[in-house]
């Protein structure tokens, strides 16, 4: 990156040299390992439907079974298509919000996402039987990622506006209110804990350890145009976030528009991580884990950071979610055991091994 | 799977060919004779047994665990979190589900993949119990031996409520947890008050639906004549000092009596063919309260 001299490059020994060409080949090495792990996620599963015999199937033009025909494209593709989506909006979003706030503990919780995302879930799980019952029918069970999607999204604006003033938002103000947000949101929260029966109580803890395994081709449909509009917006804000680095009036002397760089930034990360918790539920890790773990190997270039975050985050939770519905088989543990049982250690390990490297 | 479609598979497939073979081969010799279902809910696998039906079952969810042989069965998750693959992977051809199991979206795709659902309604007093065993006879097409069942659980129901005198029913108080030594107790519209009101006495808490935190002058308030838990096993004697050297318990009559009763968990609260043993199991000890 521009901002660092030859001395500091020296310093960071690994990552010093032609960062854009190592950058190059990570990516083409994520983009295959994202297609190996998704080949095996449609070959593997707890049932024995074969891939490859459906493939011949197809192929050959003759008749596939019922069953193996829901097995491979009603149940195992769209689930690797939502952990494709989900896991590359939580990385991205995790990576733009760590350049945002030049923190690298930031993650889309700071904004408020999964703190609304998750009242709005838990109001939907315990307030939605009081709701008439035509819009219960209509809403179906995309009451409760509906709800939770508007939770999050509700308060990442409301943060939005209480720390934007005389058109500048101030990111201080926005961590600190975020803060006293989730605060306030964990108490209504808590009220609706109170009142919830046993039932709605498992359904709340199942929720908050995430899933895909309710994953249909509609969840699918609904969640993906949010999702890959803001994957797709998140390139435009590398150059700015490289900027920003600098700190914020250096940025601004450098020409980049910070009012308009962070406002996009705050919607980019609040539909992608609200469609993505909406339509899983809470999982953990990967926004903080898949970005560090970037930077370690690539530097925190965010022209290449971005991509490249957005292929792991996608193969790490296809690999997580093949492990989540295989490992207890016919059971199957929720996704969120297993990015934090998996994340937490490597994180651990990357950091006492890293320790001089890491700094954003 | 038919046999016809594997031998036009490609050349490149041999070992998953065999093994494919086999399955169809092992298929074609079960088909006949066996259902394949899978029970989901305690009180259904519990009925499947009763009816004498055990040998067609072939999974069941996590909270199927009487009798204690239906433990050997795979299980297949907690019933409101349910995989559709893992369900698929057992391979059923029917699926019993108590009321609530899920999540709906995976349901969806198992009645996609051609398999027969049918959720057995759930309820907390007498009829819901004779509705249960209905639902699972018809299902496995057993209905002769549902009646015989429906006929004998009615008459043991009867039997086990005799034991009490209707002029001053006892009130009580079933307490979830004591965490902590705080009262977590049952409201009105639970299974527990289900229990409570078919073995003769009156629920001591009807301020509030389902199981909440009490505060220890409500718990005092409440009166209880009897303390109605769930048995964990482990040494009852210093569960039972510790229930009663409680501030508000100690102060009620219960209490003061040390009057507790302790009932296996799915045997109290499971309204299945065994209610008539945790009535008979409760109303005496109401009979005795009251004697």
């Amino acid at each position: 990156m521009a901002s660092l001299d030859d001395a500091e490059l020296e310093k960071l020994g690994p990552l010093a040299g032609d960062r854009e060409a190592r950058a190059r080949r990570v990516a083409v090495f994520l983009g295959a390992l994202l297609i190996i792990v998704s080949v095996a996620s449609l070959a593997t599963g707890a049932s024995g439907t074969s891939l490859w015999r459906v493939l011949g199937a197809v192929l050959s033009g003759e008749e596939i079974a019922t069953r193996d025909r829901v097995i491979l494209f009603d149940i195992r593709l769209p689930r690797l298509t939502l952990a494709i989506l989900v896991g590359a909006a939580l990385a991205v979003s995790g990576a733009v919000m760590q350049g945002l706030f030049r923190n690298p503990l930031a993650d889309p919780g700071l904004v408020g996402v999964g703190a609304g995302a998750g009242l709005g879930a838990i109001g939907a799980i315990v307030l939605g039987g009081l709701l008439p019952v035509a819009f219960q029918e209509a809403a179906g069970y995309f009451l409760v990622p509906l709800a939770a999607f508007f939770g999050g999204w509700s308060t990442v604006i409301l943060l939005y506006a209480i720390s934007t003033q005389r058109g500048r938002t101030s990111v201080a103000v926005m961590l600190l209110g975020g803060i006293a947000i989730a605060a306030l949101a964990g108490a209504i929260s808590g009220i609706l804990i109170y009142m919830a029966n046993d039932q709605q109580l498992r359904d709340l803890t199942f929720w908050g350890l995430g899933s895909l395994a309710g994953a249909t081709w509609i969840k699918v449909a609904t969640a993906a145009p949010l999702i890959v509009l803001a994957l797709l917006a998140a390139p435009f804000l590398a150059r700015s976030l490289n900027g920003l680095a600098l700190g914020e009036a250096a940025a601004a002397h450098l020409g980049i528009p910070i009012q308009r760089m962070k406002t996009v930034s705050i919607l980019t990360v609040a539909g992608a991580t609200g469609a993505a918790v909406a339509v899983s539920g809470g999982i953990g890790f990967v926004g903080i884990v898949v970005p560090h773990l970037l930077r370690l190997a690539i530097g925190p270039d965010h022209r290449m950071l971005l991509p490249n975050a957005a292929l792991l985050g996608a193969a790490l939770l296809i690999l997580a979610d093949m492990i989540a519905r295989t490992i207890v088989a016919p059971a199957e543990l929720p996704i969120g055991i297993v990015t934090a049982v998996l994340g937490g250690p490597f994180f651990l390990w990357l950091l006492l091994r890293n320790r001089s490297l890491l700094d954003l | 799977m038919k046999p016809s479609s594997i031998k036009r598979a490609g050349p490149f497939q041999l070992a998953i060919l065999a093994f494919a073979i086999a399955i169809a081969l092992a298929q074609k010799v079960f088909a006949d004779e066996a259902d394949r279902v899978v029970s989901i809910g305690g009180s259904v696998t519990e009925i499947v047994f009763a009816l004498g039906q055990q040998d067609r079952l072939i999974a069941r969810d996590a909270t199927s665990q009487f009798p204690p042989i239906a433990s050997d069965l795979p299980d297949i998750g907690y019933m409101r979190a349910l995989s559709p693959e893992g369900v698929l992977s057992v391979d059923p051809d029917l699926i019993l589900a108590e009321e609530g199991s899920g999540p709906p979206e995976v349901i969806d795709v198992l009645e996609a993949a051609g398999i027969e659902f049918i959720s057995v309604p759930d309820g907390y007093d007498g009829p819901a119990i004779t509705a249960k065993i209905e639902a699972v006879a018809a299902a496995l097409g057993v209905e002769a031996r549902g009646a015989e069942l429906i006929a004998e659980v009615e008459a043991q129901l009867q039997q086990a409520t005799r034991a009490v005198a209707d002029d001053r029913p006892p009130r009580v108080l079933f307490i979830l947890s004591l965490q902590g030594g705080r009262v977590m107790a049952s409201g009105t519209d639970t299974a527990a008050a289900g229990i409570i009101a078919l073995a003769g006495g009156v629920n001591a808490v009807t301020e509030f639906d389902g199981y909440m935190p009490m505060s220890d002058e409500a718990v005092a308030a409440a009166a209880p004549d009897i303390i109605l838990m769930m048995d964990r096993g482990g040494n009852h004697a210093a569960a039972d000092a510790d229930l009663f050297s409680h501030p508000a318990l100690s102060i009620t009559p219960a209490g003061a009596a040390q009057r507790v009763v302790r009932i296996d968990g799915l045997l109290l609260l499971g309204f299945g063919p065994r209610t008539p043993e945790a009535v008979r199991q409760l109303s005496s000890a109401i009979g005795t309260a009251q004697g």
